[in-house]
Order: structure tokens, then C-alpha cells, then sequence
């Protein structure tokens, strides 16, 4: 029976990489979800929450409204988009960079898989697919806690949900690109050096107009600032052309990222 | 004979200064045990890796079932069921969910798969483990749902890099007992080993490798007669002795192979030569009349001891 299935996709785009097995590989997400540690679920939850109570609720005393764009939000609200959007960032790049390290050096889970009729693009793509579905979750369970405090401005601002699975997939694709790179676990501590800084100058927690000119520019490079910015214009409502170049920048990270994951998957088990 | 399952020519396989497969011949055929032999770095586990479709060759040609495994890597591998070398089970899954997810990996269906499940699940012994987590496993048990979780795909070639290496012998007896029953099921086995005895064991038909190329190719009792004798008596004089005894050795026998305890003698009547031994006055410390084994094949084409 493996076999007629393997043979019923002989001749289609990319068989030498790809198999359709994506949704196995999501199943096998969610059998090992099930007995999973739930602390790390958890914390990924959590995480944005404990931010907005300390710094939306201690900083919001000392300033409680902010100018954003000639008009003036609480700052929960204006910190709240951000918060998500690096939410998500931190649920995809945990899922990539660490997961995928350990299943592709330490416990060989990758060899197995591709032992069998998938290729490496359905491997890719599975992860990422439960990177996803982890920051769809968490992106739904935040929104449901700061809708109801009023910190979402606009309709418009159930948009940043697929905005921020849109994000996470970016990170994510980029994430397990890296990784595939990465020798040892040591140099996965790169990633968390590079993760923090762009967390806090982003525009997080302030406009980014506070920076000089030169800082500024850095900034808006990276790709956290273009995050932040397309989850904050959607829950404020400020509907404008920029939103379409922030999701963009993902979108390009999204095929640089599986361009590359796919390629070094392959070098790597085709050796 | 009909077509062979597996068809290669000068197949060769370099990481870069360093050649691993040294332009190799070979062809197995349908519902036979075929063993690459050879000792650690003979490059068995590089050449099960391109008939695996995981590996690509640098020159050369191969075919399983008519295709090449660079161009059809996914429809070839669905004819396979792979035992690695290293246990790669996951980690996370229980036993059963190791067995269940492998098979989905194929594409097949859920209900397909739960009962193979079962069904695998008594062939491997395991039917208690059933919701043990993977890690809690004895190393023989670990190998044994690695190759249960090979079969799930019913593959026509089940491939085993090195299966009972790390493994107690009673746990490699339940192995055999195991990979037998496949062979007897007509399931094509292609196995490397460094163990003669797993090779004389398991495999119909073996290829002696080392360094890359092919030494000799054959059924172990072909092998066995070709180059080897009957019999061999191994004696001990002590260490400090051993060579200048094979000295007086040497012309009493066929051939001889000085280790570094102990001399081997070829021979087709060991027990004869032994008495030669004694008659001409040589005591050894101890002595053993053995029949030839693949260990003595080996020994004569390379000139070196399987385990080193």
C-alpha cells in the first residue's frame, strides 16, 4: 500500500522533496503534545500577560495616555499589539530553533522521517505547520484576554490574529533555517542574544521616534519593528498602505527561510 | 534468476579526499539475505545509505526496482524499511504511537495502521510496552521496535545497519529468531555486520568488504571453502614465543596466520596436525581444533582481524 501511495505522486512538482505528509507530521505534533510538559505551553501564554499587567498597569499610572500617529491611546493599548506580535515571534522562533535543534542532533527524529516515503520539504513544513498552530493558540487566548480590557481599539483588530500567524510563520521558516546551520547547542545562544535587543528596541514599549535618526533606520530593518507595527495598525484601526509592506517583509522571510531550511535538510540527510 | 531488486555498477562514493565506496558490483535478488561483511569504516553503512535514497552517489549506477534512487528518492524509500544503526525512535511517543506515527509517515491510512500496530507489537515481543515511553526500553528492546516500526510499511527490503551491535547475546538470539521469521515471510534482508557469526547466521549470499572495495562475494560456506581450509587449529605458546614457534610451523601445514596470542593453522585435519605437533616435540600451552569460520576468510584476503 506504501508503495501505490508514493507512486500515485510520481511525476507532480517537487516529488524529489515533498510528499504531502504535512498532516501526518501535524498529527505527530499533536500526539507529543499530549503528553508534553505543560509549564512550556503555559509559559508561552503567560508570558505577554505578566508584561501587560506590570508594564501596562505600572507605567500606564505614571503615563496613561500616549500619542500615537496626532492621536492620544492608553498605553496598554499601546503596548498591548506588541506584545503579541512578540508573542508570536518568541512561540515560533522557541519552536524552531530549539525543538528542531534537539530532534535534528540529539535524538535523530529527522533521520527516521526521512527514512520513510517524505522528503524534507514535508519535514519543514510540518514543523513549521505546528509553530503555527501553537502561535494561532496563543494569539487567540491573548486576544481574549485584551479585547475585553478594551485595549483593542478597532474591529480591524481580529485581523491581528492571522497577522501574528503570518509573523510567527516568518520567524519560524527562518528560525529552522538557522538552525539546520547550527553546530551546537551553544550557538543556539546566539539566537536569544539576538531575539532580546530587538524585543526591547522595537517599539515595544515606546515609539521608535524617540531614537535618533541613524537608530531608527537600524530599526526599522529588523523584522520584530515591521511585526509590531502591522499587529499595532490593525487593533488601532489605522488602516493604511504601510500595513501591506510590513506583511510583505514576512512573506519574503517566509520563502528565504523554507528556500533555505529545505536546501540544507537536503544536503544534510542526501549527504 | 530472474531481475535483480538491486542492480549496481562501479557505484562510488567520495566525501571529499576520502573514498568510502570504491566502485562496487553487486546484485541482490528477490526474497534473499544478502550481507555486507566488513569491519567499522569498510563502507557498508555508506552503501545501505545509497540504496536508502539518503545518501547520493558520486559516480557510478544504481537501481532498486528499476529506478534510481537520486531522481525517485520518496517512491523508492516506500519500498524500504530502514533499521539504522543508531536508534532514531522518538522520544516523545510511547511505543505504540512510535509504531502508529512511522506508518503514517508512509501515507497510510489510520485504520491500516492501528492494526498493524497490534500486529507488530506481538512480533516484536512488546505487547506490555504498549504505553511505555521509548527511553524506559532496554537497549534490545529498543532494537526490536526499530525493526517493527521498519515493517510498518510492509516493505518488500528491509534494511539493517549493523542490528545487534551493543546488544547481550541473548538479546541477539531473539533478533535472529525475529529477522528468520522474516526471511521465512520472503521479505528480501540486506544486512552489514562486523560479526562472521551474525553473517553465517543470517545472510545467504555476503560481500566481504574493506576499504571501499569488494574482497570477495559468495555464500559463506562458498567463501569458507574457497579461502579458507576445513579446519584450523589454533595454539598458544605464549605471547613471547608465538613467532618463533610459527617459524617452525610454517611447513607443516597449508598456511599460517600469527596473531599477536596465538597461531592459526590451516589445515583439513586439525586434530592430525595437532598430533604432528606434539610428535615433533612442540608443547603449546593450550590448543583448539575449530572448523574455518568467515573470521579466517576475512583474515586471508586483508590480512587483518574483522574486530580490531
Amino acid at each position: 500500500m506504501a508503495v501505490a501511495i508514493a507512486d500515485a505522486r510520481a511525476g507532480k512538482r517537487g516529488e524529489r522533496v515533498y510528499s504531502g505528509r504535512v498532516p501526518q507530521l501535524l498529527e505527530r505534533g499533536f500526539i507529543a503534545f499530549k503528553s508534553s510538559t505543560y509549564m512550556i505551553v503555559i509559559s508561552g501564554f503567560i508570558e505577554p500577560v505578566l508584561y501587560l499587567l506590570s508594564f501596562g498597569y505600572g507605567i500606564g499610572k505614571l503615563l496613561p495616555t500616549i500619542a500615537v500617529g496626532g492621536e492620544s491611546i492608553k498605553y496598554a493599548a499601546f503596548i498591548a499589539p506588541a506584545l503579541l506580535a512578540t508573542s508570536a515571534m518568541n512561540g515560533a522562533i522557541y519552536d524552531s530553533t530549539m525543538n528542531v535543534f534537539f530532534k535534528l542532533n540529539h535524538d535523530r527524529i529527522y533521520h527516521g522521517m526521512l527514512a520513510t516515503s517524505m522528503g524534507p520539504l514535508d519535514v519543514a513544513l510540518g514543523e513549521i505547520g505546528w509553530a503555527l498552530i501553537r502561535g494561532f493558540s496563543y494569539a487567540c487566548a491573548f486576544m481574549a484576554v485584551i479585547a475585553p480590557l478594551g485595549l483593542v481599539e478597532s474591529i480591524w483588530g481580529l485581523l491581528a490574529i492571522p497577522a501574528a500567524v503570518l509573523i510567527a510563520f516568518g520567524f519560524a521558516a527562518c528560525g529552522m533555517a538557522v538552525t539546520s546551520y547550527m553546530k551546537s547547542f551553544q550557538q543556539l545562544e546566539i539566537v536569544t542574544v539576538v531575539l532580546l535587543p530587538m524585543f526591547l528596541f522595537s517599539g515595544s514599549f515606546y515609539p521608535i521616534s524617540v531614537f535618533p535618526e541613524w537608530l531608527q533606520f537600524t530599526v526599522n530593518l529588523l523584522p520584530l519593528t515591521h511585526a509590531i507595527n502591522l499587529v499595532r495598525g490593525l487593533c488601532l484601526g489605522n488602516l493604511e498602505l504601510a500595513l501591506i509592506g510590513h506583511a510583505l517583509y514576512f512573506v519574503v522571510m517566509i520563502v528565504i527561510g523554507l528556500f533555505f531550511t529545505t536546501k540544507r535538510l537536503n544536503a544534510l540527510f542526501m549527504k | 534468476m530472474s531481475n535483480p531488486l538491486i542492480s549496481a555498477r562501479g557505484l562510488t562514493k567520495k566525501f571529499g579526499d576520502f573514498t568510502a565506496v570504491n566502485g562496487i558490483d553487486f546484485d541482490v535478488y528477490k526474497g534473499e539475505s544478502f550481507g555486507f561483511l566488513g569491519p567499522n569504516g569498510a563502507g557498508k553503512s555508506t552503501a545501505m545509505r545509497i540504496i536508502g535514497a539518503t545518501s547520493q552517489r558520486t559516480s557510478g549506477t544504481i537501481s532498486i526496482l528499476g529506478k534510481d534512487p537520486e531522481l525517485h528518492g520518496p517512491q523508492i524509500r516506500a519500498h524500504l524499511g530502514v533499521v539504522p544503526q543508531q536508534d532514531n525512535l522518538d522520544m516523545q511517543l510511547s511505543v505504540a504511537e512510535n509504531l502508529y506515527i512511522y506508518g503514517r509517515y508512509f501515507g497510510l491510512p489510520r485504520s491500516f495502521v492501528k492494526g498493524k500496530v497490534d500486529e507488530l507489537l506481538a512480533f516484536a515481543q512488546l505487547e506490555e510496552k504498549r504505553d511505555a515511553k521509548v527511553e524506559t526500553l532496554s537497549g534490545g528492546m529498543k532494537r526490536r521496535l526499530t525493526i517493527a516500526r521498519a515493517l510498518v510499511s510492509e516493505p518488500e527490503i528491509l534494511m539493517l545497519d549493523e542490528p545487534t551491535t551493543g546488544l547481550d547475546p541473548q538479546a541477539r538470539h531473539i533478533l535472529w529468531d525475529r529477522l528468520f521469521r522474516l526471511k521465512e515471510q520472503g521479505v528480501t534482508l540486506l544486512i552489514t555486520t562486523h560479526f562472521m557469526d551474525e553473517a553465517e547466521q543470517l545472510c545467504d549470499r555476503l560481500m566481504v568488504m574493506d576499504k571501499g572495495s569488494i574482497m570477495a562475494e559468495g555464500s559463506p560456506a562458498a567463501l569458507i571453502k574457497d579461502y579458507s581450509t576445513k579446519e584450523v587449529l589454533e595454539v598458544r605458546f605464549g605471547s613471547d614465543r608465538n613467532q618463533e614457534m610459527a617459524d617452525k610451523l610454517r611447513t607443516m601445514c597449508d598456511r599460517i596466520e600469527e596473531l599477536p596470542d596465538r597461531v592459526l593453522m590451516y589445515t583439513e585435519d586439525g586434530e592430525a596436525l595437532l598430533e604432528k605437533i606434539y610428535a615433533a616435540n612442540l608443547h603449546p600451552k593450550t590448543s583448539l581444533v575449530r572448523r574455518s569460520s568467515l573470521e579466517d576468510v576475512f583474515l586471508r584476503l586483508t590480512g587483518r582481524t574483522l574486530i580490531e
